[in-house]
């Protein structure tokens, strides 16, 4: 029995002593914010570490907000937001990865090819509320949006609805995913997404809706951090990029 | 010898383990209600519960349509749930053959092990666009999360009901069915009223899982922080707003978030001494 405890001991032990010396090679940082910017930088996080075995790269959700919480507070290395900052925020290091356009989006089926940024507006203002006041099949437009708070959202509610509340009985999906998802079943749904994530899915009605996707730092950024941040203005980089259907900063 | 040694650790280790439990609820409360109450002081108790909009990166905080939506989908979920596993609980107790329970009763267990997103994914891809088919409107709605949650619900109302009424003693239904009662007679005259607290526990289970429950619920009912007005309106949930919106929130936006989890610990408390109640008052009858 004792012997058995020793021979645990041991090797936990070792084990402990093992992973350390691993470690040691290893440098790990945490990326976390945005869950917009989250999938390509994801993408991003894996192309550098293949490239660089040495450099182990956590990517975490959570929201613009707390992006920006967790790169003040030193939780992540980086934070990712994808909405500008507010003036509070503007002592964090800033690093612009891109420029992501928000499209509005309907059913494949709908008949309509365009809407204009003023039949938009009116659309989730509520003061549209059936597709034929828009030259459309006769029937309820069912709104479809992002929850409070959510960065595609604010964007969308600064650039499209110029701060007018977006209209009450709007059906709130909590993810990009979820909105794709529901307009894709939906003949008579309208909402927006990233143009990144827009697919054949769904039909885009107008793309031209642009937000920043920020990476930000509690200070300017040094060694691995600072590594994989000017590897991202780097051609490989931007291919990847400008694949996913973000505008790259020159 | 060695025993008598190692016993008074043991008793430690296990007293320890009680201490570190009861300290987790104790801490969990103390947070959510400090982040939560200074806020409540502010906006007010009376207008945070019973305010009618909820736009809080515009300053209005007003919770009523979630508290009204939880209610409702928690009542939606029971009204589906509870016939289900009552009938489950007394078709496997009372009148299914032995080798069918083996095969059936794991099947309708397995229900519970499924994660909760598979259920809102099911029915955001298959039960929504279904329901706007048939009654039109967007298919998000009470009724959606009402189906979804009470299906969840189903296998922990059959287990403990039917433990309730397998508990209920052989003497009963032997008296019963010799005084010349049917087996149904004996099942709801008799059978049924013994086993009375055992079904309210599994009501009061279910409840706290349909209240609680968040993922699929998010996925299901539209979340549209409006006073629900039918079973096909969409409706918000205190849990999917604090999900949808923690993310994102911050500053006051946040605090309304804690003090969202402040009044959903409130109605939890209620709603589960409320059936304490019926349950204690049932027992002594």
């Amino acid at each position: 029995m004792r012997n058995f405890g020793l021979a645990c001991l041991v090797l936990v032990i070792i084990l402990g002593l093992g992973f350390l010396i691993a470690e040691a090679k290893v440098t790990t940082f945490t990326i976390a914010g945005s869950t917009s910017v989250q999938p390509i930088i994801e993408i991003l996080a894996q192309e550098y570490m293949a490239l660089h075995p040495q450099t182990r790269i956590n990517v975490q959700g959570g929201g613009s907000s707390a992006g920006v919480k967790a790169a003040a507070t030193g939780t992540a290395a980086i934070g990712m937001a994808s909405r500008q900052l507010h003036p509070e925020e503007r002592k964090l290091w800033k690093f612009t990865l891109a420029y992501d356009s928000i499209a509005v989006i309907v059913h494949p089926t709908n008949p309509i090819a365009n809407l204009t940024t003023e039949q938009i507006h009116d659309i989730f203002n509520g003061e549209i509320t059936d597709w034929s006041q828009v030259g459309g099949k006769p029937g309820p437009i069912n709104v479809i949006t992002r929850e409070e708070g959510s960065g595609t959202r604010s964007a969308f509610e600064e650039l499209i609805l110029k701060k007018k509340p977006i209209i009450a009985n709007a059906i709130v999906q909590g993810s990009t995913g979820a909105v794709k998802a529901t307009i894709s079943r939906d003949p008579s749904s309208i909402g927006y997404i990233s143009s990144a994530i827009a697919d054949q899915t769904i039909k885009i009605l107008k793309d031209n809706i642009n937000r920043p996707f920020l990476l930000l730092c509690a200070t300017k950024p040094s060694g691995a951090v600072a590594d994989f941040i000017s590897w991202l203005r780097t051609p490989e980089a931007i291919a990847i990029l400008t694949a996913e259907g973000l505008v790259p900063v020159k | 010898m060695k025993l008598k040694m190692v016993e008074p650790w043991i008793r430690t280790l296990l007293f320890l383990a009680a201490v570190f439990s009861i300290l987790t609820v104790f801490l969990i409360v103390i947070f959510i209600f400090k982040e939560g109450l200074p806020f409540l002081n502010e906006i007010g108790l009376f207008s945070f519960t019973f305010g009618e909009t909820w736009l809080p990166t515009r300053g209005h905080f007003g919770i009523f349509p979630m508290l009204l939506g939880s209610i409702y989908l928690t009542l939606g979920a029971i009204l589906i749930g509870l016939p289900l596993g009552v009938g489950c609980a007394i078709f496997f107790a009372e009148f299914a053959p032995a080798k069918l329970t083996s095969w059936v009763r794991p099947a309708v267990e397995i229900l519970a092990a499924i994660p909760s997103v598979i259920y809102g994914f099911l029915g955001l891809l298959i039960l929504v666009p279904w329901l706007r088919q048939l009654y039109g409107g967007t298919g998000f709605s009470l009724l959606a999360g009402a189906l979804v949650l009470g299906i969840m619900i189903l296998p922990t109302i059959m287990t403990v009901s039917e433990d309730a009424i397998r508990a209920v003693p052989a003497s009963y239904k032997e008296g019963s069915l010799a005084l010349g009662a049917t087996r149904w007679q004996t099942v709801y005259k008799v059978t049924l009223p013994a086993a009375q607290s055992g079904i309210v526990a599994s009501v009061v289970l279910g409840m706290g899982r349909a209240l609680g429950e968040t993922m699929a619920v998010i996925m299901i009912t539209g979340n549209v922080a409006q006073v629900p007005t039918s079973p096909l309106s969409p409706l918000r949930t205190l849990t999917g707003n604090i999900a949808l919106e923690m993310g994102y929130a911050a500053g006051q936006h946040q605090q309304a978030l804690f003090a969202t989890g402040v009044i959903l610990f409130i109605l939890i408390f209620v709603l589960t001494s409320l059936a304490n109640l019926v349950c204690w008052k049932g027992a002594k009858h």
